[in-house]
Order: C-alpha cells, then structure tokens, then sequence
C-alpha cells in the first residue's frame, strides 16, 4: 500500500474553521480521501490471540468492512450493557447542552477544523445513536431530536473520529459538567471492538503485552540482555559499575517500567538515569522479568483489556515479596496506575504503605495503591538534600516541561517534576500559561495513535503542542523538551522536527542522571546521551594547558 | 431548520392558549395541564435521577485540574485535585453556584506563521451566570402567587432586584437581564458558526421557549396589567387543591398563554438536556476526590477476566527463563 506523505508545513499551517454548509448528520467521511488521519486495521491473528470478538481481516479504505452479519445488534446490546454498567456514559449521553465551550479545547479540532472533532460532536456521534434507540424522543422525533439510525456510514465516522481522539481530558476540564470524551472516545472504541473493528497499533502491542509481559514483545532473555547492556553503558559514561537487579525475591521495592525505556531512544537515556540514582541512594529494589511492561495499551481498547494486562503488577509484587512498587515516568500507565489499578486488581493488602528508606518520608498518598511515582520520590530525595547534585553539568540545555496528559488531568501531578528540574539544571522556562499544567496540549499520537501511516492527523493535532514549544525556542533559545511519558518520548521528536527544529526530547531523570555526583565516578566529560558537556570540555581543555604549561 | 421548528413550536403555544382561553377552555389550561405538568416533572425528574444512579461507578476517575495532594511540602489545590469530602463539596458548589469551569473558557485564534494565541473568554460564563442566576430569582419572586403571608425570602428579593425604582410597577432588573442575557445565548447560536453547526432544536426550543415566558411575563406586569390578585386566587388554589372558578377571574389571553409556556416548560424539563440541573451533581469526573492512591475504589459489579497466568508464561518462555537464569520461585 503506498502511503501518502505528508503535506508540507505551509499546508497544515492553514486550517478552514468555516464549518461545511451540509450539517453534520448528512456529512459521512470519505475514508480513503482521508489517507494519512487514520491507523490501519489490526491483523486479525491479534484479536484472535486475545479472544476478542468478531475478529476479521478488514481495511478503512475498503467500501465493505466484513462486519458480521448482525452488527447493529451486538452494537445495540453492547450500548445497553454499558450504559447500565457505567454512570459517566450514560450522564454524557443525557446532559451535554451543547454550549460549545469544548470546541476549541481539542487538539484535533485545532488542527484540522474538522467539526467532528469538537468534542461536542465526536461525543455526538454516539449520542444520536444513543438518542435513536434508547430515548423517546428520538424515537419520534428521528433527527430533529438529534436522532439518527445506526448506518455503516455512521460506524465509519466513529472509527474515524474514536480514533482521531488521544483521550487527553483536556476537553473535560473546560466543560461546566465534566463531561470526559476519554470516557466517550473509549466506550465508543469498545463497541467499535464488538464488531471486529481495531487497529493494529493497539491490538499488536497488547497481544505483545498479553503473551510476553510487554508491547514490544521482549522476550526473558532479551530483557535481561538489554538491562545488562544497559549498566555496561552506565559504567562507561560514569565509570560506575551498577546491579540491575531483577527477580530478586524480598527485595524492598519492584521498579515497573515503560517497555519503551529498555528499548528506545530517548526513552533509554532517562533509564540510565533511572539506574544512577537507585545505585547512589542504594536502593534495595527489582526488576520482574513477568512485569515487564507499566505502559497498557488495553487502556485504550476496553477496560476488561486495561485489566487483564495490569494484573501481573500486583502478581508480581506479591510473588516477589517487595514492600511497594514505584512506578517510572510513563503517562497512561499513571492514569492506569493511579485511577484504575487498585479498583481492578487490588485490594494491594498485602503490601505496605510506601516509605523512602533513604528519607524517612511516608507517601500517605500513596497508602491504598502502594504505588509511587518516581518524581515524586526523587522529589523527596532532593527535597532532603540526599543527592549531590551538579547543576551545571545540564548547563548545556535549556529546558521546558511538557505536561503529559495523564500525569496532569488524571493525576495532578504537576509540581514534582518541575521541582526536580529547578533542582538539577539551570535554564527551565514554561511555555504559554494555556499551554501547560492542567490546560497542557497532546502530543498528538496518545491513546494508541502514534503510528506512522496517520502522521498527517499527528501533525495536525500535534500542532497546539509544537506551536508552544516553538514559542519558547524562539523567545528564549530552549534546546530541550522534557516531559514524563514514553509516548511523548516517542512522538514528540517527530512533532518537533515536523513544526518547530532544533528541539530534542528528554525525560526527567535524564536530567538527574546528568547532575548526580556519583562516588568513585571517572571525569565524566559527557551527558548519559555520550554526548560531550561542552563547558566541563573546555573546562578540561584550559586546564591541560595550563598544566602543560 | 432546527430553529424554525423551535421557534414554531413556541408560537404554537402561545397561539394555542389564546385560542383556548376564549373558547372557555380554561379549566384545561389552568388547572389540568399545570396539574398535570408538575406531575409529569416530578415523576420524570425523579425518574431520570433514579435511572442514572442505577448505573454504578466502577470507577473514580475525576477530571483532575491542579496540583495533587502529594508531599507535604508542595502546595496541593484542593479545589482543583481535592483530595477529602468536603473538598469535593467545595468544587462542586463552586461549581454549581458559580460555573466555575466555565469561567476558564479561552477562545484559541490560529494565526499566520501558524501561530495559536489563547485568549480570555468569559462571555458565555457572564450571560450563563446571568441567565441563570435571574431565572433563579424570578422563579423566588412568583412564590408571591402561591404563599399568604408571602415570606420575607419573596419580599427581601423583589425589594433588592426593583432597587432602581424605574416606572410604576417598578421594574424588575431581572426582567431585563433575563431578556438580555437569553438574547445572547440566542444570538450566538445564530451567529457563532461552530455553535451554530452544533446546535440542534433540543438547544433552541427552551431558549425560545424561556424567551416567551420572559416576554409574557414583562407584558403582563408592565403593559396589559393583569389581575395579580386573580392570579394568587388561581395560585393559591392549585397549592391547595381546590382551584377558583376560573371563568369569574376573568383572566387575559396573554396570561394564559404565559401560563401554557410555563407549563411545557415544567413538562419538557425532565425529558431535556435542561436536566443538566440535575445531571451536573452526578457527574463522576467532579464529584469525586482525587484520592485515588489512597483510598480504594470498590467496582461493585467488577467482571473476571481471563489473564496470562504466570505457570503459562513461564513455561511458553522456558528456554528464555533458563537462558536468563531467573529462579522464578513462588511462596
């Protein structure tokens, strides 16, 4: 299949808000036009794998989707189950008055000024359904109450547009009601699933997830290997030899990680840093090689996914003996960690209520979940002057902070990182006050959506994001991207390279690892990146001449 | 087309309740519709209430808008992350009382370059505010119809809202606001092209219809003047279920056709988006505290699943373990 490349920045600088004359219930969407704004269809082996139902090979460009027979009626069922079995969905299916406040909170909307993706509309798109079938006035009144028939055509807009939503919330904290399209977006994926309907960059991931412990599909072995190579690296660029424990039965804590941080760049550099700091302060901790994966892409296909790929934490850190878990910077997983663990695989009584053994803190916060976010440790760490820190060493980057949409609307954590980032560099600069903390823009390729062959819709939602790191890189020279989350680490480098140059990624504990002053370290002339320091260089550079002199 | 509809429905109405006053219809439209009105809103409302709160929580997933509670020493926003009871209750009267998420409302502007600039836009959150809070104080001011001695609440409110003493009777600033204000939320779904996209007859039916209400309610006090004591004499006696011969009150078609509006208005509400008013207290991303981490959520229907079980995993990947060299012993 030959891909369309992606339209020129000049092209995507242009965006038409005028809303089409057609109204929204007679404008299908015309898929393969659309080439480039959405995922391609799952294998049908990935479904199958998990047991999910109604799996087939299909295709969106495809006239004829291969549906089962009786699809309107399993969508019609699956509606009712959920409507009986969730209160949010079926309060936003009721209480929406369309006041509009949300149109212009969507990235996507931004972007593209497609109308569909004004929340209002994308949550619309199940409504009318909703109204045609389980409401009176639908019934009589059809479309003049907002009422319309489950047709093929209206099935297509909700892959389209349930998959041109990365579920950030950001809509939700502008609506006077709280109306959550995440919550929408991912019922209506639910009931796309019903049928059969999916993409391949989320089922393949969570059948990696279901069999091997995580997306990538990493196996025991190999992980064990990438772990190893990983130390290797930290002792060559600090000299410092490291354990990487995993498996470690009694150990204190179990460390869960996005796959990505073992395995990709840029996320790999924030996990040296990881393995920095836990071998100064001595942290008495393990890896699972079952748990191999915090990340859960079922998240973003159903909750009974979201659970089944979660519970091997709470296994894990009952077979393994740990205290608490302390959970690395990665976004869905925190909203999974945080909003969803304790209630589906919980209750986590047989562990304790998290406390630092180097600080004496206990994270109350934390005492049903036993679960802690790695800023906010190293927070406390700081906080207590337990690290001997260089600032300067990260005095070759300027730094804003992007944040993740999880980690701020679903957790609120929002404070801990930048604490940290005052702490270990010098140049930290907020980007536009709509554009950070609770009000932060998507990456554009959450919830599942950072594949390849939808760049033109990453692009696009991306844009918001870009925009406001351009205006910081522009103003104030910043070099650096920082955030908490393994997709951004993913995404953003090409949302940045697309919009704005010059910008690289990096997450927090990169930043650490740079600045921690580690005992019987060599002279450390570069960053964990190998990278040379330029100052500490020339620093070094005078000095030799001086001594030879 | 969905604001013809409404808005011919709405004429319709007052059309209708001309008629039917001067056809002696009275009695329908004075005693048996209002009756059956209020009835229609009572059970409906509480019904629409009930349904919702059939369907459980499974989970707490609060819209979270500022810093958690986290370590001691970094500042928590409790209103917008709370973390106890009375916390939420906070936000959600703040919520309720002031809209307080719509008073974040931004517009975004793309301008060349591209460049996204965000400005304040309180507009919406102002006339809502004004809407609501007038619709609020006039529906106070009408209990005058249907208590004797009418409380010092009624009094205290029309004194404060007449403060202007302008014209004979004097003029209600609420009268005003509430036509201004609806003016505006008119006027924006007509002129605004996203909220005019979005708009349906469900969102231009009450507007006109509150509209008309608003407007026979300012003709009837300040231009064809009715019998205000004919008018307690009818409110008095549906209150107490023995209503007046309504031919001797000798009532105005435009009171009638006030009192149809209010009618289905009261009879629409519970079937409408209108009950968001109740709606807005249940919703799970507001009403709960962001305290997820240390306090459990119990999911009272959860589902089993079906997992990879350890001993499967183990022994699909037994080559691997051995070549890792993991114990993977258990208890």
């Amino acid at each position: 299949m030959a891909e369309d490349p992606t339209p020129t920045r000049e092209e995507l600088s242009r965006v038409e808000y005028a809303p089409p004359a057609k109204t929204w219930m007679d404008t299908g969407v015309d898929i393969p036009n659309r080439r480039g704004n959405w995922c391609y269809a799952s294998d049908a082996k990935h479904p199958e794998y998990l047991g999910q139902p109604n799996a087939h090979d299909w295709a969106p460009q495809n006239e004829d989707w291969n549906l089962p027979e009786n699809w309107q009626r399993i969508i019609l069922d699956g509606m009712k189950e959920r409507l009986e079995k969730y209160r949010s969905f079926r309060l936003f299916m009721d209480i929406c008055v369309r006041c509009g406040a949300c149109a212009d909170k969507c990235h996507f909307y931004l972007g593209t000024g497609d109308p569909k993706n004004m929340p209002v509309l994308r949550a619309e798109l199940l409504r009318s359904v909703y109204k045609r079938y389980f409401t009176k006035a639908g019934r009589m009144f059809g479309k003049l109450a907002g009422a319309r028939d489950l047709t093929i055509d209206v099935l297509k807009e909700w892959y389209y547009y349930f998959y041109q939503c990365t579920e950030c919330r950001r809509c939700s904290v502008f609506c006077p009601y709280g109306i959550d399209t995440a919550d929408v977006t991912m019922i209506g994926r639910e009931l796309l699933n019903l049928v059969g309907i999916n993409i391949g960059w989320i089922m393949e991931p969570a059948a990696n997830c279901y069999r091997t412990g995580n997306h990538l599909g990493v196996r025991p072995n190999t992980f064990k290997d990438n772990l190893d190579f990983a130390a290797e690296d930290l002792e060559d660029i600090t000299g410092v030899h490291v354990d990487v424990p995993i498996d470690r039965k009694g150990a204190e804590v179990l460390v869960v990680v996005p796959s990505a941080d073992y395995f990709a760049n840029p996320h790999y550099f924030t996990f040296l840093g990881y393995l920095a700091l836990f071998h100064e302060i001595g942290l008495d901790y393990t890896f699972s090689p079952f748990a191999t994966e915090g990340g859960n892409f079922g998240l973003f296909l159903s909750h009974d996914m979201m659970k089944r790929l979660n519970a091997k934490i709470y296994f894990e850190a009952r077979r393994l003996g740990v205290k608490w878990i302390l959970g690395a910077e990665c976004g869905h997983m925190w909203r999974v960690l945080h909003q969803y663990m304790d209630t589906m695989n919980g209750p986590a009584d047989f562990l304790e209520t998290p406390k630092s053994p180097v600080t004496g803190t206990v994270f109350t916060n934390a005492k049903a979940t036993s679960t802690v976010h790695i800023t906010e440790f190293t927070a406390d760490l700081i906080r207590h002057d337990k690290l001997d820190l260089d600032k300067s060493r990260n005095d070759h980057l300027k730094v804003t902070f992007h944040d993740s949409c999880n980690p701020a609307r679903a957790v609120g954590l929002l404070d801990e990182p930048r604490y940290i980032m005052k702490k270990v560099l010098n140049n930290f600069i907020e980007m536009p006050e709509n554009t950070i903390r609770e009000q932060t823009f998507c990456c554009g390729g959450g919830s599942g959506l950072g594949s390849d062959e939808n760049m033109e819709a990453r692009m696009r939602g991306g844009l918001p994001r870009a925009n406001a790191v351009k205006y910081v890189k522009d103003e104030y020279g910043v070099n650096t991207l920082a955030c908490i989350c393994a997709i951004d680490k993913a995404v953003l480098p090409p949302l940045i390279d697309y919009w704005v140059g010059g910008v690289e990624v990096a997450g927090i504990h990169e930043f650490v690892g740079n600045a921690l002053m580690m005992k019987g370290q060599n002279e450390r002339l570069t960053d964990l990146r190998n990278e040379p320091i330029p100052h500490l260089q020339k620093r070094e550079a005078e000095e030799e001449v001086k001594s030879d002199a | 087309m969905n604001a013809l509809v409404s808005l011919l429905a709405v004429l319709s109405i007052v059309v209708i309740a001309f008629l039917g006053a001067g056809a002696g219809l009275e009695v329908l439209f004075g005693v048996v519709l209002p009756y059956a009105a209020i009835l229609t809103f009572l059970v409906g409302f509480v019904l629409r209430i009930v349904k919702w709160a059939k369907s459980p929580v499974p989970f707490r997933i609060p819209t979270v808008a500022g810093q958690a509670k986290s370590l001691e020493w970094i500042k928590h926003q409790p209103l917008e992350s709370p973390y106890t009871r009375r916390q939420v209750v906070l936000r959600m009267a703040l919520e309720v009382l002031f809209f307080r998420s719509l008073f974040r409302n931004t517009k975004a502007e793309l301008k060349g370059g591209p460049r996204l600039v965000y400005g304040a836009d309180k507009a919406l959150w102002l006339f809502g505010m004004i809407f609501h809070w007038s619709f609020l104080i006039i529906f106070i001011r009408h209990l005058r119809f249907f208590t004797e001695p009418v409380p010092a609440l009624v009094t205290g409110v029309e004194w404060v809202d007449s403060f202007f003493d302008v014209g004979l009777p004097a003029l209600f600033a609420t009268s005003v606001l509430l036509l201004v204000s609806l003016s505006w939320l008119i006027g924006r779904r007509f002129l605004d092209p996203q909220v005019r996209y979005i708009s349906q007859a469900a969102d231009y039916f009450p507007l006109f219809l509150i509209f008309g209400i608003a407007s026979t309610g300012v003709l009837l006090r300040h231009f064809a003047k009715t019998d205000v004591a004919g008018v307690k004499e009818l409110g008095m006696g549906l209150l107490g279920f023995s209503p007046p011969n309504l031919g001797e009150l000798g009532l105005s078609g435009l009171f009638y056709a006030h009192l149809l509006l209010v009618t289905a208005l009261i009879a629409y509400f519970p079937l409408s988006k209108l009950m968001h008013l109740g709606g807005v207290f249940m919703s799970p991303t507001r009403n709960l505290a962001n305290n997820n981490r240390a306090v459990r959520h119990v999911n009272p229907n959860p589902q089993p699943v079906q997992v990879h079980e350890f001993e499967h995993w183990k022994e699909e990947f037994k080559e691997e373990i051995a070549e890792a060299g993991y114990k993977l012993e258990r208890d």
